[in-house]
């Protein structure tokens, strides 16, 4: 699904290299997990993945179902079916949640070659999708993410993703600033995601989501590489033990 | 120094022009006073400190201009409402595209019909208004339109008005020039929706004096004609006595050269006046909103909120002012400028300004120039929007707290309506 092969990336405006050679291979109906310290590069490496400015790649490659993906914008690699979902979804005062969502999935479905989804198709799809999320009409008639709770971006993400129906989803600290039981509601929102079709890496630093969304494979990142692949276990060694001891037996 | 022609000769050049005019009629008196006015300050000219940022030559200049007919099959804004329509060719009234002016719930009637009768409502607002809002900041060409224009609306309101009176602008001349002068009276109680949409003329002078009493309300929408060449001056003058309402939005997009001034004088306690603006101007556009409010009775509310997005080289133009005196106390002042800067070639000059002598008031004001959010672009376009249609529901969401300051949801909808075929069209 994602194979990331000996990337290499620095920040454009200072000469300063964040990751130093990842390689990670997702694959169809998996789900990764990215944990890490603080400056350890897991959000950089979602950044890169979804095409934001302000980072050069200076080696290795990326693809998605064997295609390139760096050399695309942002929104082709939405179009392929890449999905961020953000730490700190965006306010766009004066764009409403719903134009904003029919636009998206629009745009992607006009890119592709399909055809645009109807009004009243679309309607019925979001009221089915955001009644499991409860996300309300109030918030799908709001201005995108504008006055919505921590707990309501992250649901309004996952709403996002649930509509987009994306081939790989990369999830950047979904669990920050929720609660547990906004957690165990965006959870719930992954795992009705999951399929053998579809690729999950979820960025996180705490171990406590990957109890909600269980992993496949859990990876250690530190410095800009990945130290340490292990199965769910790992994850749970980190949170007994914290980080210093695993980059301690890897140094 | 630069050789700038002597205002005089100019002016005289103007005036000659309706020389055989005369000073007969319930009008005659204020034409002359008028006329004395604009002798005595002149046309403005580049060294005027209150043109300093728009260069008033092209509005000035005696010659006709010419400004190419839009080709444009674009249906008619606001069609779809029930409204009274006065259609205005090139300024001069037709009455066949035009509906009947008698026979509605609100007195509607010409400039030029009834100039020459002796007595009019009228008589107490027409360059009575341009007259005082000529201190403290002199504004010739709102006299220079007194003075000269042939014709405009003189619109009573009486009660509660039904429909909307819309006055439509078209062009069919390439080289004219236009002056309309309109005259609209807003009883106590009453209110009225006034709109006003086109191109005026390739060069055009157009002033609107309202006069509103107590507890009445007045609402304004216009959008003024996207001729890419034409030239518009306008001036807005309002009086509000006690609890009355005045709000104007105005949309621009296109036009050469466009100044809309607008003179408010809050009159009477716990009045209310908004005035916004959204333009969008792509190369060769100047924009200046120059707006003067006065409070002048306590516990009055005034907003002023301007927008403009402005792209390869356009030019943006902000004078604000709120003037509260001495015995406007419990004032409630609102200011913001904000321009959108699609490149580096695009500019925006702002000068807000408060002069506050009463105590007990609240003022603010602000002013910004920025580029497209950066973060919100990519968080559009991870989801799949292409980056020119993100970067134009950025534009509107730019523009949305300007047009939101209409204070009617249909009409706020033909507007975005309007505003995204705008966008569209210049969308590759």
């Amino acid at each position: 699904m994602l194979e990331i092969k000996n990337l290499h990336v620095s920040l454009e405006e200072e000469d300063k290299q964040i990751l130093k050679g990842v390689d990670l291979k997702v694959e169809a109906g998996k789900v990764h997990a990215i944990m890490g310290p603080n400056g350890s590069g897991k959000s950089t490496l979602s950044y890169v993945l979804s095409g934001k400015a302000g980072y050069q790649v200076t080696e290795g490659s990326v693809t998605l179902r064997g295609e390139e993906v760096l050399d695309l914008e942002p929104e082709e690699r939405a179009a392929a079916g890449l999905f961020l979902a953000f730490q700190y979804p965006v306010e766009i005062p004066g764009v409403g949640n719903m134009t904003f969502l029919r636009t998206a999935l629009n745009s992607q479905r006009k890119m592709r070659g399909e055809e645009e989804m109807s009004a009243a198709e679309f309607l019925r799809v979001v009221r089915e999708k955001a009644k499991s999320l409860k996300i309300d009409a109030d918030m799908l008639k709001r201005p995108v993410n504008v006055g919505f709770s921590g707990g309501e971006k992250k649901r309004n993400e996952i709403l996002q993703m649930a509509l987009l129906e994306p081939k790989m989803c990369i999830l950047d600290e979904t669990d920050s600033g929720l609660d547990v039981d906004a957690m165990k509601l965006v959870a719930r929102g992954v795992n009705a995601l999951r399929d053998e079709n579809r690729g999950f890496l979820v960025i996180t630093h705490y171990q406590r989501l990957l109890d909600h969304i269980a992993p496949d494979v859990v990876h250690i990142m530190a410095d800009g590489k990945i130290v340490k692949t292990g199965g769910p276990e790992l994850a749970l060694e980190v949170e007994t033990n914290g980080y210093s001891d695993i980059l301690a037996e890897v140094a | 120094m630069g050789f700038v022609e002597p205002n005089n000769a100019l002016l005289d050049l103007w005036l000659d022009r309706a020389e055989n005019q005369t000073d007969k009629g319930w009008s005659g008196q204020q034409r002359a006073d008028a006329r004395a006015r604009v002798q005595k300050m002149g046309l403005p000219n580049r060294r005027d400190e209150y043109w300093k940022y728009t260069r008033p030559d092209r509005l000035t200049e005696a010659a006709v201009p010419t400004a190419e007919l839009l080709s444009s099959e674009d249906q008619e804004i606001f069609s779809g409402f029930e409204q009274i329509k006065i259609v205005f060719v090139d300024g001069v009234f037709s009455p066949e595209l035009s509906d009947a002016l008698d026979g509605h719930d609100v007195s509607i009637e010409l400039l030029s019909q009834t100039r020459t009768q002796e007595g009019h409502w009228a008589s107490d607002i027409f360059g009575q208004l341009e007259a005082a809002g000529q201190s403290p900041v002199e504004r010739p060409l709102a006299a220079l339109n007194t003075a000269l224009a042939e014709d405009g609306v003189l619109v009573h309101a009486k009660g509660a008005t039904s429909k909307p009176v819309h006055l439509i602008y078209l062009r069919q001349n390439q080289s004219c020039d236009v002056m309309l002068h309109h005259v609209v009276k807003v009883d106590s109680g009453a209110s009225l929706s006034f709109l006003e949409s086109g191109a005026v003329g390739a060069r055009s002078n157009l002033v609107l004096e309202t006069d509103i009493e107590a507890a009445g309300s007045f609402h304004h929408v216009r959008i003024q004609g996207r001729d890419h060449q034409r030239l518009a001056s306008t001036h807005q003058f309002a009086r509000l006595r006690q609890e009355s309402t005045f709000k104007s939005f105005t949309l621009t997009a296109n036009g050469a050269l466009t100044r809309n001034e607008c003179v408010i004088e809050l009159l009477g306690d716990d009045g209310i006046a908004h005035v916004a603006g959204a333009c969008v101007g792509d190369g060769d556009f100047v924009h200046d909103d120059t707006v003067f409010v006065t409070h002048d009775a306590v516990g009055c509310e005034s907003r002023q909120v301007f927008k403009k997005v402005l792209r390869n080289g356009a030019t943006g133009v902000f004078q604000g002012k709120i003037l509260v005196k001495q015995d406007a106390q419990k004032t409630d002042g609102y200011q913001i400028s904000q321009s959108l800067l699609l490149d580096e070639d695009s500019q925006f000059l702002a000068k807000p300004e408060l002069e506050i002598y009463a105590d007990d008031v609240a003022c603010s004001h602000g002013s910004t120039s920025g580029a497209v959010d950066e973060d919100a672009l990519f968080y559009l376009r991870s989801r799949g929007v292409p980056k020119a249609l993100a970067t134009d529901m950025l534009t509107l969401s730019f523009l949305a707290e300007a047009v939101d300051e209409i204070d009617d949801a249909e009409l706020i909808n033909s507007v975005v309506e309007w505003l995204e075929g705008w966008l569209e069209r210049r969308r590759t």
